[in-house]
Formats: structure tokens, sequence, C-alpha cells
């Protein structure tokens, strides 16, 4: 007897629970449908980010205003093109064209920056044929007067005026960095998310000690960053009614099956897409449908959610942090002697 | 039918009916003719078809010369064919214009015309340019309006085709070429109308073909020459008729009637100006005014000048014409008359005058280079008429005080009417005004009934450039083609210009004045100088402010104030209702940015909304009050002709200057450019002597010279050590000695390029380096102003004293150019500098036209400047086409002056003492040490010749300088190098004569506005490259390695700033030809200027600009005289590229295209690399590697 692997995501059904994270790779139509050929069961585009547009149109403007009618010799210096593509419409083309090429479910993802720009980007890529929209939130607060609640109180409002403007089905992309999250997590759900995604792995800074100046460069993430939001999922799992989705670090099967036992709808894969290519997309399905049939599970709903908090032998280990633990089994040891 | 009323230019006017006319358009760039070039390389690029239904084909070439060949080319095998330009490329059109006319081909070459250079260049109009093709044989059709430019392009179309006779349709250089004005347009269906195709395909017939061969460009024996010549006379007959005939159905099509001479005035007048050009329209307004009070005037505006029509110009005059004057806007030195004179008066001797009688004729020069020609200048003129004993010759315009041929003129005389709306605009050319105010002329042209004119007025700099932009609106066509000098509206963009200019001389009582200010209404009185005060009191001028920057910053458009001030005109202009005029505003921007994107859409229309709210009226107080005063042109002690005519230049009112104030030859003082203080920089860099390591970088790669460094001597300092921070010397060759780095505060443009390459940085605060940008207070200011005293106070060490072998070494030598005009980060300037530094007292600069000619030869200031013994480059252009040649003249004399004065030294020996002599005469003169002992012996010399009378004695001490080594310096653009002057650069390549040749590669044509050029790299976007260039880069150090005794180097200063300067050293120092190509990067780049010598870096490691230097000197047996500087690249292309727009843009408009062009360019790099290091390992000998001399 087969296994089902089918799992449901923003209340679309999935073949099976492995979807590819929003990345660059996906910029490429070419790699799109290989994806969707190595076994992709819905694939999150690359973000739409609202500050990139706004710094290539600005960049243009500045650049053509820069240079011109100063000179009597040169009142340009730079012809004029037809089309500066600086808009949203290569993405939204992008939107239109994995949509038309591929039959599994196309979800956008963007990030704005304006309340105006969260909405209008959000209604253009539902226009253009997006199955779902990801919200990429980033808001790093840096303010020393701005609160939490303050804080937390943009990503609601944001997430209220998308819901607003859209009918397909929206997930929001967190952060890790929250003093409630599963408080925060129900507050977004009442606000309009249909699901969330754990986690958004920022893009962090480094310092370069030869010329002592910031940069940023992308690392790609390991199996063992899997750890934080397969917590989170477990925590959340059965506790907010929305879709649960789980990124970062999803690089095996294992890690796969644990997101699923913790309570992941579905999980998402990019660094391991970078790292082992494409068609490995195939192995991790495989290796969910081989460790299902090795350990009689008829399906994903099935394990789905198996050792969430609420269904795990000892539901306080995921509360736990790691050296409580460690110390603990220490002084256990000390006062046994 | 109706037509499209259009705002447009002089030279779009043109360019659209050739475009629609032509089906091959072979091109040069020159100003004022390059638009009509580039617009219709734009409108080919975007596929627009011409009346056959094809694209006609835009080919930009490699001069004018080649131009006019391959135009003449296609129109021999049968195409529509034409050309746009001016000036001197006009002249190089001249050979094949003889031939084209001999060959009966129809054709039109549209001109901006523009003056000659004569003892100077000037890129303004006159007709000096056409003039010079009087005898080749074309008709000569001039046009003297923006409607008329696009007319007579048409007629000029239809009549060569009939005739055979090809045209050259000419308008004036910027009046007509770049004023904007509303036209009516003709449509493609009414010049598919105008032109017989009949005519066309008798062209094509005409043409080479092998199915019916012919056979052109015989060479004939005196046998037959001469009749063939005259062969062609029945076609010049029968050209004016066909060109009034074209003219007669022009006028059945549109209404616009036109004659070969069109008569304008009284009916019965009894004075008479005869006229072309632009000046036809000052000349008939004013005669509109005087016969309105009762005088009897008339104004004759030729249109067809060659053939001349004696019948024509005769029937136009009226009977009663009892004088003309005859106006040329041209010189010919030694002439009786110029020529439209010269003509007028055998027209009038050959019919026996007027209806039987002779009349008065005088002849007069005007608006020569774009001189301002006035109504009152009109008046003058017809004033002279009625004079007893009238001026036979005249110029009018200026003050000839020398040969008093100048007419006097009331200035304030005006004809213009009180219903016309006359605003006068002073900005930046960085803040946006001219463009918003052609925008203004737009939409109120195109939106309304009202007429509307615009002409822009740009000053010589290319930072800080200022402009001024003059506008007239009303209810009738607008012909007043001379700047407004009774402005009813005012703006001042720049709130600082109030302390160097009166921006008020033009307001009339009663005027409006906008100014952009940071204070609000109600403090901004007496924090305005007590001048402008003074003035707004006495025309009770109405003071509206505005803080634009604020407006600006606040909607996320930085400095860019043009919407806001824009805005802020049409709420206080009355022209519009004011919703209407916003409506129409953000119709433009949308028309205008559109492309751009939806970002810069809102920010724009909230910088609209924002203006308004932000405009507020002062209410002007009775009384002056404060005590700010307008800043004088120059302070202190100044050079008797800086002070009487520089100065005068400086504030604009050169104008006023005399005939006897300029110079007879065109020779100017140098060292002028300290006296320009025109205070830029909004930041200024900032030394902070506690991280400073001495590397003397910052020095090196100021592209104004305005970053230096000084070793002295302590004790010089006197009270000056408290004032200028100082720090010992780290080094043994100034033991005991201190230095300082110190800033121009009033010079720097603020480019940041001295802070980016500063590598000392603060152990405690990562940003702060040893030289920080500091926002120029008006503390900082005062500070620095008293540091920079002291500083230059300070001696120069002894040049023999200083190792310029190192980077910091040769930063301790002065400068001898400094605080040009050029661009804020220019790439070019800092070898210039630099070369000034090591060279410069004792160097000849042979000069190619273009970005450096400009910014190194555009009065008022000159930036080659001299040294405490007065000492200095000396510097001259001559063309752009021959620069090469030009300075192996240089070469060429001083080598025969010193060939002589060493054979009068050796006849003087005697009496001079053998020992001095030869000395002399033996002198290696290769470094600093050996020159310094020259110039001694050369002083010792001359002192003894002081004590000799014989006349060998008087010849040496003439020439005996020249004994001191000279530096021989050709420099120029990539234009100029690859391009235009290859050929004569190719030669002077071959002459093995001891020259340096410094070719500032920019790899585009920079100062005539960012067209390709033979150097611009595959895959880059430029002007006539649209689709970003096809082929790849000439390799030209590879074509000068070739010849195996010209010293090569190439180099980016940027990059390796000691490669560059061993380059420099061994160039000079090679007794041949050294050729240095130096990476320059351009604004037409589309970089960050502030960063732009850290992107050098990368140019280098992606290979992109590898380094190399070939020297003849190190060839041999066994030896290889190439040497790589660069490694091996490191970086793909890509990363170096994408952050250029020249590249970046491509990628993002046509990313397919731009793919294909990023793969072939990273494959012509990894090509030349391999080609380089195989280069590297070739074993070379040279034979005879200079002329005459091995080393």
């Amino acid at each position: 007897m087969s296994v089902d692997l089918r799992t449901s995501y923003l209340g679309m059904e999935l073949a099976h629970p492995v979807v590819v994270s929003a990345c660059s790779l996906a910029f490429d139509p070419a790699n799109l449908k290989r994806m969707e050929d190595a076994g992709a069961s819905a694939i999150v585009l690359p973000s739409l980010f609202e500050e990139q547009i706004v710094h290539d149109q600005m960049a243009v403007h500045e650049f053509y205003e820069f240079t011109s009618e100063k000179f009597p010799e040169a009142l340009s210096v730079f012809p004029e093109m037809e089309d500066y593509n600086t808009g949203p419409e290569a993405y939204l083309r992008l939107v239109e064209q994995a949509k038309r090429s591929l039959s599994v479910p196309v979800i956008g993802s963007l990030n704005g920056t304006s309340a105006g720009g969260w909405t209008r980007y959000a209604h253009l890529i539902q226009d253009a044929g997006a199955d779902a929209l990801e919200l990429n939130i980033y808001h790093l607060v840096t303010d020393p007067l701005i609160d939490a609640r303050a804080a937390e109180a943009r990503y609601l409002e944001l997430v209220a005026e998308v819901r607003k403007a859209v009918s397909i089905p929206l997930a929001v992309k967190l952060g890790p960095f929250f003093s409630a999250l599963p408080h925060m997590a129900t507050r977004l759900v009442d606000a309009g998310a249909d699901g969330l995604v754990l986690f958004n792995r920022f893009y962090q800074p480094d310092i370069d000690l030869q010329t002592l100046r910031v940069v940023s460069r992308l690392v790609l993430s390991t199996s063992d960053e899997v750890r934080l939001p397969m917590r989170w999922i477990a925590i959340l799992s059965g506790r907010v009614k929305a879709s649960l989705a789980a990124t970062t670090g999803v690089h095996t099967p294992e890690d796969v099956l644990k997101l699923l036992l913790a309570g992941a709808d579905v999980t998402m894969v990019a660094s391991a897409l970078y790292s082992h290519g494409i068609d490995h997309l195939r192995v991790l399905v495989e290796g969910v449908r081989a460790w299902l049939e090795e350990h009689e599970y008829t399906s994903v709903a099935q394990m789905k959610g198996s050792v969430s908090q609420a269904n795990a032998p000892d539901p306080e280990a995921f509360e736990r942090a790691n050296y409580i633990r460690t110390l603990v089994d220490f002084t256990g040891s000390e006062s046994t002697r | 039918m109706d037509r499209r009323s259009v705002t447009v230019d002089g030279n779009e006017a043109a360019a659209y009916v050739a475009h629609l006319t032509n089906e091959v358009v072979a091109i040069y760039p020159i100003t004022p003719a390059s638009p009509m070039g580039e617009l219709a390389d734009a409108w080919s690029a975007a596929g627009r078809e011409n009346l056959f239904g094809v694209v006609p084909d835009v080919i930009e070439m490699q001069s004018e010369a080649g131009a006019a060949g391959a135009v003449h080319g296609a129109l021999q095998a049968g195409a529509l064919t034409t050309t746009f330009t001016a000036s001197q490329g006009l002249l190089l059109m001249i050979p094949n214009m003889f031939k084209i006319a001999g060959e009966l081909i129809p054709t039109v070459f549209h001109i901006a015309a523009r003056s000659l250079a004569t003892h100077a260049l000037s890129i303004f109009g006159d007709h000096s340019d056409v003039m010079a093709c009087r005898s080749t044989g074309w008709a000569m059709l001039a046009s003297s309006s923006v409607q008329q430019a696009q007319d007579m392009a048409m007629i000029g179309q239809m009549a060569t085709l009939e005739s055979r006779i090809p045209v050259l349709h000419f308008f004036d250089g910027f009046r007509t070429s770049h004023e904007v004005n509303k036209i009516e347009q003709l449509s493609p269906d009414d010049i598919r109308s105008l032109i017989d195709p009949r005519l066309v395909q008798a062209h094509r017939d005409r043409a080479l073909s092998p199915d019916r061969p012919v056979l052109r460009g015989s060479a004939q024996n005196p046998d037959v020459f001469f009749q063939a010549r005259e062969a062609c006379n029945r076609f010049y007959d029968a050209k004016p008729g066909i060109v009034q005939g074209a003219m007669d159905r022009f006028a059945a099509l549109t209404g616009r009637s036109y004659r070969l001479f069109d008569y304008s005035g009284a009916p019965d007048a009894e004075r008479v100006i005869v006229v072309m050009g632009s000046g036809a329209a000052t000349v008939a307004e004013t005669v509109a005014t005087l016969n309105a009070r009762g005088e009897k005037v008339g104004m004759l505006e030729v249109h067809l000048f060659r053939p001349f029509a004696v019948d024509a110009f005769l029937r136009a005059l009226p009977e009663s014409t009892r004088a003309l004057a005859v106006l040329d806007r041209t010189k010919e030195p030694g002439a009786i008359g110029e020529p439209l004179y010269q003509d007028v008066l055998t027209a009038l001797i050959e019919s026996g005058g007027i209806d039987g009688a002779m009349p008065r004729v005088i002849g007069g020069r005007y608006g020569l280079s774009s001189k301002e020609f006035t109504p009152g200048m009109v008046k003058a003129i017809f004033d002279e008429l009625d004079a007893e004993q009238p001026k036979r010759r005249f110029t009018v315009g200026i003050v000839d005080d020398v040969t008093h041929l100048s007419l006097k003129y009331d200035p304030d005389f005006s004809t213009e009417p009180d219903d016309v709306t006359r605003a006068v605009f002073y900005g930046l050319g960085s803040d946006g005004t001219v463009g918003a105010n052609k925008n203004s002329v737009k939409i109120i042209g195109e939106n309304t009934p009202l007429h509307a004119q615009g002409y822009f007025v740009y000053d010589s700099k290319k930072s800080g450039a200022i402009t001024v932009s003059h506008l007239r609106f009303g209810p009738r066509p607008i012909n007043s083609p001379y700047l407004i000098t009774r402005a009813n509206f005012v703006a001042c963009h720049q709130y600082n210009f109030l302390d160097r200019m009166d921006v008020l001389e033009l307001a009339e009582p009663g005027a409006t004045f906008l100014l952009n200010c940071p204070h609000g209404p109600d403090e901004v009185w007496e924090r305005l100088p007590v001048e402008i005060q003074q003035t707004i009191l006495d025309k009770q001028i109405q003071l509206y402010v505005v803080d634009a920057f604020r407006v600006a910053a606040d909607a996320g458009l930085g400095q860019r104030i043009n919407t806001v001030m824009q805005t802020c005109f049409f709420a206080l202009a009355d022209i519009l209702p004011r919703d209407e005029a916003i409506g129409h505003i953000k119709d433009a921007i949308e028309k205008t940015y559109g492309k751009r994107g939806q970002v810069v859409l809102d920010r724009n229309n909230a910088a609209v909304d924002g203006s308004l709210v932000a405009l507020h009226r002062v209410e002007v107080p009775h009384a002056v009050a404060g005590d700010r005063r307008r800043l004088p042109v120059v302070s202190g002690t100044v050079p008797d002709f800086v002070g009487r005519v520089t100065a005068l230049m400086m504030t604009g009112k050169g104008d006023l200057l005399p005939v006897s104030a300029l110079p007879v030859d065109g020779t100017f003082p140098t060292d002028t450019a300290r006296y320009e203080k025109r205070s830029i920089a909004q930041e200024i860099p900032i030394w902070d002597p506690d991280l400073c390591i001495q590397c003397g970088l910052c020095s090196y790669v100021c592209p104004h010279a305005t970053i230096r460094m000084k070793v002295f001597d302590p004790a010089g300092l006197n009270g000056g050590a408290e004032v200028l921070p100082t720090r010992p010397w780290k080094g043994k060759e100034f033991p005991g000695q201190h230095m300082a780095i110190q800033v121009y505060p009033d010079d720097c443009t603020g480019c940041g390029v001295c802070v980016d390459v500063c590598p000392a940085v603060s152990k405690e605060v990562s940003r702060h380096k040893a030289i920080n940008m500091e926002a120029k207070t008006d503390e900082v200011l005062l500070r620095e102003r008293a540091r920079l005293d002291v500083f230059e106070h300070l001696p120069d060490p002894d040049r023999s004293t200083i190792k310029t072998e190192t980077v910091k070494g040769s930063q301790v030598l002065l400068p001898l150019f400094e605080f040009s005009g050029a661009c804020a980060g220019c790439g070019e300037t800092p070898y210039l500098r630099l070369m000034s530094q090591l060279f410069g007292d004792r160097a000849l600069i042979a000069n190619a036209t273009g970005c450096s000619s400009i910014y190194g030869g555009n009065l008022p200031t000159t930036p080659w400047s001299t040294n405490a013994d007065g000492r200095g480059p000396a510097w001259a252009n001559s063309l752009f086409e021959d620069n090469a040649e030009f300075g192996l003249g240089f070469r060429l004399a001083v080598d025969q002056l010193e060939a002589y004065a060493r054979a009068l030294l050796k006849g003087l020996a005697g009496s001079l003492g053998d020992e001095l002599v030869h000395a002399i005469l033996d002198a290696d003169q290769r470094t600093e040490d050996a020159i310094r002992e020259q110039r001694s012996r050369v002083s010792t010399l001359m002192r003894r010749l002081d004590a000799l009378d014989s006349p060998d004695a008087i010849a040496l001490r003439n020439v005996a300088e020249v004994l001191v080594r000279r530096s021989v310096w050709i420099v120029g653009g990539d234009g100029w190098a690859y391009d235009i002057g290859f050929g004569g650069l190719d030669h002077v390549m071959a002459s093995g004569r001891d020259v340096n040749i410094l070719v500032l590669d920019t790899e585009v044509y920079s100062n005539t506005g960012g067209q390709a050029s033979k150097s611009t790299p595959r895959g880059a976007v430029a002007k006539f490259a649209a689709q970003g260039k096809g082929i790849a880069k000439k390799d030209l150090g590879m074509i000068a390695v070739d010849y195996g005794n010209v010293y090569v180097a190439q180099v980016a200063i940027g990059a390796n700033p000691l490669q560059t300067l061993k380059a420099f050293h061994e160039a000079e120092s090679y007794p041949g030809v050294s050729l240095i190509l130096a990476y320059s990067h351009c604004i037409a780049h589309g970089i960050q200027m502030s960063t732009s010598m850290s992107h050098q870096k990368e140019a280098t490691a992606s290979g992109y600009w590898p380094l190399f230097r070939h020297d003849p000197r190190l060839a041999g047996a066994g030896a290889t005289p190439f040497h790589l500087d660069s490694r091996k690249p490191t970086l793909p292309f890509r990363e170096f590229a994408m952050k250029e727009a020249r590249y970046a843009m491509l990628a993002r408009t046509q990313p397919a295209r731009a793919s294909e062009l990023m793969q072939l360019a990273q494959r012509d790099i990894d090509e030349r690399w391999h080609f380089y290091e195989q280069m590297a390992g070739v074993e070379r000998s040279v034979p005879d590697r200079v002329k005459g001399v091995v080393s």
C-alpha cells in the first residue's frame, strides 16, 4: 500500500509537504520548471522588494536628472531608453509565467516598505495569478523609543490591510524574535493570516576585517538550524487556527520528518537546493516516503503533529532551554554521590 | 487641415523633416548640431519609419570628414541621405561638398550655424561656418526661427530633388537650434504630399549601378575641365525659381508663405535692413514698432542666399528705398565687406540701382558668437542710415574703442508688448531648473492657445554651473530672438546666488520675485543682502519665498527642486488658473518621468502638492535692514588684467568690455582660476593630522588640486603655528621639517574622492579617517580660509630635494593645474594635475578640443598656473582633429631652436667660456636635480651674454631658454585619439620624435554629450549605441606597441597610483614617442563619483582595464620590453560592470542582449589577458628606437 503524502497548506491540497521556499533560483523560469519536475509540491517565488523598486526608480531618475541640462554642449550624456523596467512588472511577469508553465500552486512573496506599497503590490501579485501570497515582513526596530506593542501593531495593521486588499490565501513569514510568539501568532491569524511561515532567516551583516566595513553575504543554512522552527511549530501546532510552514535548515528527509512530526503542514527548502541542486527535492520527497513506509505510516496526515508539544510525551521538553537540562542532569548525578 | 502644435527647439524641428525624408544619416557629434543627430538616432532606434516605410540608417562616423564621405557614397549609390553639423565639422565636409555639388547630387545638410575657431574657439552661433562654404556650389537657405527651421528643411528637400543642386540649410546655433518655441508641425502626410516620387526615382535612376554602369570622379585635363565646369550653369540659373516654386507649393498647403527675399515693413520705406538668420526676427519686430511711431523703415530677410537671385532681390525692395544697411553675422578680415554686403552691392550695381537710383548702402557685423542682437541695436542701425555721414562699415552690439566701428545704441529701447509674460530663472545646472522650464514652455505651448518661447543660457563650468532661463508667454507667436531685459517675473532657485550676482538686474518695476530660501517670510528680509533689499524697495518688487529644498527633501527628491519651483512659478505667474496649471504640471510629470516609475511620479506629485503650502508672500518693510552685503568678485591684490578684464567676465558683464580690453591675437595670461572663488561645495574635506600617515593619496587623486600637501620648515610658520595644524614629516629626506594637508575651501567642489581613498582609519570610530567631509558652515569656512592663508604663504620646497618617484613625494610638488571647471570628481584632471606637478614648469601642451580644452581653456579663467618663478605650462588648442600633429609641431620647433642655440653656443664658446658651454651642451637633463643645474648654467649663460653685443650673442640670448629641456605633451580624449585624430596620432607615433601623448580615455565623447567612440567597450550603452555597443573597444595601446619604438603605458590612477607615476616619469624621460592611455571615469558612465577611484581598482581587478608598460629601452636580445603591471583578473566583468549605469541600464532594459554582450565582453577580457600575458613573454629588440637617439 502506498503512503498518502498529501497535505493541505493555506487551503490548498498539495501532493506532499516539500515546498520550495522563496529564493533567487526561482528568478530563472527554467529553474521553476526544473523545480516542478524534481517534485516540488508548490513554489514560493522570490520576494518582490518594494525597497528595491524605490531604489531602482530613484536611481534611474537621479542619474538622468544629475546629468541633464547642465552644460550647453551636453544637454544629456546618456540616451533615453524605451523602458527602464524599474517597476514590479518584471516580477509580475515572473508570476504570470510561473502560472502558465507550472501545474503546482505558485505562491507570491512580498516585502513592502510603505502601507500603500504593501496593498498595491499584493493586489498586483494576486492579479498576476498567484495562488497565494506570502508576506515577508522585516521590521528591524532600532529606535529605543519604539516599544514592542507599537512594533507588533505595525505587523498586525499591515496584515489586516493586505487581507482587505486581496482574496487569495495569505501567509505571514515571521522572524523568531518576538517576546510572546504564540500570542503574536494568534493575533496575526486574527488579523487575517491563513498561515504562518516559521521563520524568516534574515541576512546578518558581517564585518570585513580587511576594510573594517560592514558587509552582507549569503550564508546557507545547515540542518542544525531546523530545531528553532521545529520547537515553535511544535508549540503552535493545534494552538493557532492556521497553516504552519517550516523553513530554515530543511536539508534532509529527516529534517522534513521532524518538522512534520512537530506539526508543520509543509516544509520549505532553499539552502539545500543551492548546495545539492534542484534535483535534491526528489531526494527529500522520496526519503520521506521511504521513512513513512518503513515505519508503517499510511499518510502524512497521520503523523503530522504527532510529536507537537500537545502530543509529545514530554511537553516541557519544548519549553526548557538546553543548558538547564544539562545542568539538572549534572546536579542530579552529583546529588546521588 | 488641423495640424499639431508642438513645442520643440530648432534642432528637433529640422531633424523631424530630415528623418522623414531620408534613408541614410551619417553624422558626427558637434555642438550645437549634435541633438539633430541624436534625435535621428533615437527615432531610428525606436523604429520610427521615414516616408518610404523604412527606418533610416543612422551611422556615427569617425569625423565630419568621414560623415561627408559616407553621405557622398550613399548619395552616389542612390539613397536619400543627409547629415547635421556645424562650425569646424562643416569645414571638414567642404571637400566632399565641392564634389557633391559638382556631381549635381540632391541632398540637404542641416547646419546649426556656429562660429569658426579663429583667435579662440566658440561653441556659439554666427554664420562664419556657412559663409566659408560659399564657393562649394551649394544652395544656401536660411531659417530665422524654430518654425522656419522645420519649414525650410522641407522646402530645401523639395527644391534639391527638383533642382539637383544640394542645399545647405542653416539656422543660428543656440539662438534657433536650442530655442524652444511653439510651432505648427507638418504631418507625415503633408511631407509626403510635398515630395514628388518621380524626383526621388530620378535620383535613384542616376545612382551607380552595375546594371547600367557609369564612371564618376574622373580626372580631367586642361582640354575639357573648364567646359565641363560650366556645363552645370543652367541648373544654377533655374534654382531660384525652383526654390520659389517649392515655397509656393508649401504655402498652398500650409498657409505659411515664404519668398526668396521676404520683405516686411512700410511699403514706402526709405531705410531698409537686409539680414538673414534669427536677427531678421529682431529687425522685423523693431520695424513694426518704429513704423507704428511714424517712421518708414523696412526689413528684407534673405532666405536663399545662394544662388543669389538678383531679380527677386530687387523686386522685393520697395521702390522708395534710399538707404540699405546690410548685416552679416560673420567677419572676413581684409575683405572689402562681408559676403551678404558684397552680394547686395554687386546686385545693385549690376542692376543700376533701384528704379535707376543707387541707394546708400552700408554694411555691418553683428552677433558674432551669439552676441546679443536687440531692438535697440536695430534702431541704432536705422538711425545710422539717417545720419549725414553714416559709417560705411560698422559693428553693432559691442564697444569698439580701437577702430571706432561700433554704433552706439540705447540698451533700454524695447519693443516688447505689455501682454507678454517675461520670466527669468536663475538656477544651477544640477538643480533641474532648465529641465523644469522647458517643461513649463511645453505645458503652455501644447495645452493652451498661448504661445511660448524658452531660451537657456549656461555658463562654461561643468561643476556648479549657473543657468539662466528666459521664458516668454503671450497670445501671439513669439519671435523675439534675444534675451529678456525687462522681466516681470524673476526666480532665484539658489539662495547663495544673492551673494554673488544681481539677480534682480533684469526685473522691471513691480515684478514678482520668487526666492528659494531656507528662511520664512517673517525672517527673510534682513537676511537678504542689502543691495537686493534696496532693489526690491526701489522697483517695488513683490517678494515670495519657498523653502524648496525642504519641500523636495520631504517628498523624497533630495536636492532636486525643479518641480517645486515650477509649481510656485505657475502659482504666481497667473498665466493659467491655478488648478488647471497644477493639473498640467502633473500631466507633464507623468509624460516626462512616467517611464522611470511610479515612485518617481508619486514623489514629484507630492512635491507639487507640498509646494503651494510652502509658498509665502513676504510683507516687504519700508527700509533696508541687516548688514549682509554682496561679496566682491575678486578680493585682495590681483594682476591688472584680472582686475580690468577677467573680473568683469566673472560677474557676467563681459559684454561691457570694449575691444581695447581684449588681446589682439587670443593670447591670455594663465594662472587666473585662483581668482574665481566659486565656493560651490556644501561639504569640504577636513584633515585630521593625528590619523594621517602622510601617504599623499588624497592630494594625488584630487581632480581640482584643492587638497594639497606641503613640507616646510616649522620656523617659517611664525604666528601661523596656532592656526595651521602641522605634523613632523615622516621621512628622511626632510629632517626637522613639518608637513600639512590643507583644503582650498572656496575652490573645492566637494566631490569626496579624497576621503574615499584615504587609507588611515580611526581605531575608535571606523568611519572617521585622516580626512573627512564636513559641512561647510560659516565657522568651518572661516577657519579653513585662515589656515589656507598660512599654508599658502609657506614656501614650496626645492624641487630637486623631493623624491618625485614616490606618490607622497610627487604630492609635495606644486600643482600647476588648479581649480578647473571640470565636473566634481572628474576622472581626467588628476592626470593633468600630476603631469603639471612633475613637468609643468617646462611643459608645452597641445590640447585637443574636448572636455580638457573646455575646462582647461574656457574663459573667463584658466586653470593652468605658474610657480613662484613665473614658470608653468604653456598651453594651446588648435583643433579636435589635428592635435597630434599640432603637438609634433611644438617638438619640431623646440628641436630647431635648440639646434640653433647649440650651434650659436659652440660658436661663442671662446667668449662664453668652454667649460660652461660644454657643460650646457653635454648636460643630461633626465632628473630634477640635473634640470635645476642646467637652469643655473643657462642663467649664467644669460648673464655672460648680456656682456656681449655680437649678433650671435643677441640671437643666442633670444633662444637660450630652450637649452633647458622642454617637455612636449599632446593631450586629448578618446574621441580625438581613437577617432577623429587617429590618422594624425598614428603618423606622430611613427615619427620617433620626443613627444608625450596623454589620452584621457573616458570611453565616450564626454564633452558633446556621451556619444559612442571606438573606445567605447562592448556592451556599454552610449548615444549611437543605445542597444549597447556591439563591437569591442579598439586596442589603441597594442597598435602603438606594434611600432616597437613607442613607449606605451596603460594606467589607472585609482587602481595603481604608483604604476601611474612610474609611467609618467618613464614616458617623459623616453626620448621618443610616448603614449599614456589613462583610464578616466566620467559622469557619462553613471557611477558614484565619490567612490570613482576605488571603482578603478575593480576595473583593473576584473581585467577590464589591465595595466601595462611597454618600454623600448628595455628591448634587446633576450629582453621583454612589455610588462604587465596588473594581476590576473579575479573579479568577473559583470560584477564591475553592474556598478555602472552604462552597463546596468541595458541589463535592465534588454536583459537578453545585455547577457549576450556581457558574455562576449568577458570573452574579450579573457582573450585580451591571454594575449597580453603572451606579450609579456615576447622577446623583442628594436633596432631604431628613436630618431637618431638610442639611450
